[in-house]
């Protein structure tokens, strides 16, 4: 009885959330949103959990926020996973996200994930050669098994920075020139060097938390981005926020428009 | 295939009339965002004069030696009015911020610089001191374009370029690794770019964006948004700077 009354308030949920989504899609919508994942530890300690509760907590908030936007219809969407600065954690630390996000990584590709119900395409941005071996071949077996979705994008910033985003594209750009023998570098070598080239710019980027910075997350990108910075931690974000956010957006799209067509 | 136009034309109509329906509760939410942002908008402004006026205890003292360099970003119409922009640098100063840099796109207040450091009291050319030969009673001052953002990384990187067609071996054909962040740094000094990260990022425009800094420079710098230039107000500025220097960063640790 308890499992059908909550199937029942689940189908109530889905079917206002798409009349909500319908009415959202009456202004402009996001082509790309990010997130910033900030605040895991804290709300474990603010519950009295256990150390890496947060983060498990955290990941079931992905996976909502995740079905919200391409239930939207917002094709791409790029997370901030875990940062070359992270590695500066106790090892211990390091060590059990690492573990998580194999386990996690591994399940994407299980037939009943998100991954195959919305056929994503997912891309791991980063230094991948500072992960360790396991999670770096699960990340580049997840890459091919995904290759030909095309729906939608989800690009996964691990062991990422963006000034290590911007120094390998100039490395690339300048092995390139070198082996051509062709000796100056365009803007446009370093734009087609950057991981993040598979996908056009953000729209919209969010961070939660309260923080007001950005911790070297899409730098590069983000010039014509609005930014939003919620104060509530990532476990603790909802629907709500993401609603909140794209009107934002719509308030500031034709602003955001013809900035870059002034550029 | 006559009774099919008929319903297709009924269902077309019902469509219209249904988007016609979803399209004012758009417009109903968006009157209900836009009441919130009044009101919110209004509490921030009597919070914003009673700050200027001393009235709330904690902003009456900053410690402003925390805030080694803030930036201003101006939208590119804020930036056409160049005496607004004066008038924020000398609230600046009147709060002790030794160091300045202000961004706008295309490089307006870059054009107008000889004009602002002329009207702005104590104020100093950043390029021409030195980050380190500010005398205490001064404000250094550095314009800021896009040209400083994109641009810019590609000058350096062609600066790299030939120092790794100079450091490759004829015989296997590789070169010296000068691809790392120290080098690129260097290579931005070499270009006559500043690459001091500034600690606050004050955008005054209507979104709070960027709006395209340099990007090598803003890794772990707070960024607020203040409004419009036109409706600056001092109690804001104050509270951000306050707010700021409360901060506490464990750098992703």
């Amino acid at each position: 009885m308890g499992g059908e009354v909550r199937q029942l308030l689940e189908q109530i949920h889905r079917f206002s959330r798409r009349c909500l989504f319908r009415v959202l899609s009456m202004g402009p919508l996001p082509t790309h949103l990010a997130f910033i994942m900030d605040g895991n530890r804290r709300y474990a300690k603010k519950r009295g959990l256990e150390d890496g509760s947060g983060h498990k907590a955290g990941f079931s908030t992905l996976m909502s926020m995740l079905q919200y936007c391409y239930e939207l219809g917002i094709k791409y969407v790029t997370i901030y996973a875990f940062s070359i600065d992270n590695f500066r954690r106790k090892p211990e630390e390091v060590q059990s996200l690492m573990d998580l996000m194999l386990e996690k990584i591994k399940s994407l590709l299980d037939k009943e994930s998100i991954v195959h119900e919305y056929g994503i395409r997912v891309y791991f941005i980063g230094n991948l050669g500072l992960l360790n071996d396991q999670v770096r071949a699960a990340a580049e077996e997840v890459m091919k098994a995904t290759a030909k979705n095309s729906r939608v994008v989800l690009l996964v910033c691990v062991a990422y920075n963006s000034t290590d985003e911007i120094v390998q594209a100039v490395k690339r750009s300048c092995v390139d020139k070198a082996d051509r023998d062709t000796e100056r570098i365009q803007l446009v070598d370093i734009e087609e060097n950057m991981q993040m080239s598979v996908a056009p710019e953000p729209d919209i980027l969010i961070r939660s938390s309260g923080e007001t910075r950005l911790s070297n997350f899409l730098l590069w990108q983000t010039g014509n981005s609005q930014l939003f910075s919620l104060d509530a931690l990532w476990p603790e974000i909802g629907l709500r926020h993401l609603v909140w956010a794209i009107l934002n957006f719509q308030r500031s799209h034709s602003y955001l428009e013809k900035r870059k067509k002034q550029l | 295939m006559d009774f099919n136009d008929p319903m297709l034309a009924l269902s077309s109509s019902i469509g219209q009339i249904g988007d016609f329906g979803l399209d004012l509760v758009w417009r109903f939410i968006h009157i209900v965002v836009t009441l919130c942002l009044i009101v919110s908008g209004i509490f921030e402004l009597v919070e914003s004069y009673a700050i200027s006026l001393g009235l709330i205890q904690k902003y009456s003292s900053i410690d402003i030696e925390k805030l080694k360099c803030l930036a201003v970003v101006v939208d590119i119409e804020a930036a056409r009015d160049v005496s607004k922009v004066i008038e924020l640098l000398r609230w600046l100063t009147t709060i002790g911020v030794k160091q300045v840099g202000v961004f706008d796109s295309q490089g307006l207040l870059k054009k107008s610089k000889d004009m602002i450091l002329e009207m702005v009291p104590r104020s100093v050319l950043l390029q021409e001191t030195g980050e380190n030969n500010i005398s205490p009673d001064s404000i250094a001052l550095e314009f800021i374009s896009s040209f400083d953002n994109k641009e810019a990384v590609v000058k350096a990187a062609n600066i790299l370029l030939q120092k790794y067609l100079k450091s490759i071996h004829p015989e296997n054909g590789e070169g010296e690794n000068v691809f790392t962040e120290s080098h690129l740094n260097e290579a931005l000094r070499v270009v006559g770019e500043c690459v001091h990260v500034p600690d606050l990022l004050l955008v005054y425009g209507p979104v709070r964006s960027h709006l395209g800094f340099p990007a090598w420079r803003l890794r772990y710098t707070e960024i607020v948004h203040m409004g419009s230039l036109k409706y600056m107000r001092y109690g804001s500025l104050l509270k951000a700077i306050h707010k700021f220097t409360g901060v506490r960063q464990n750098y992703g640790v």
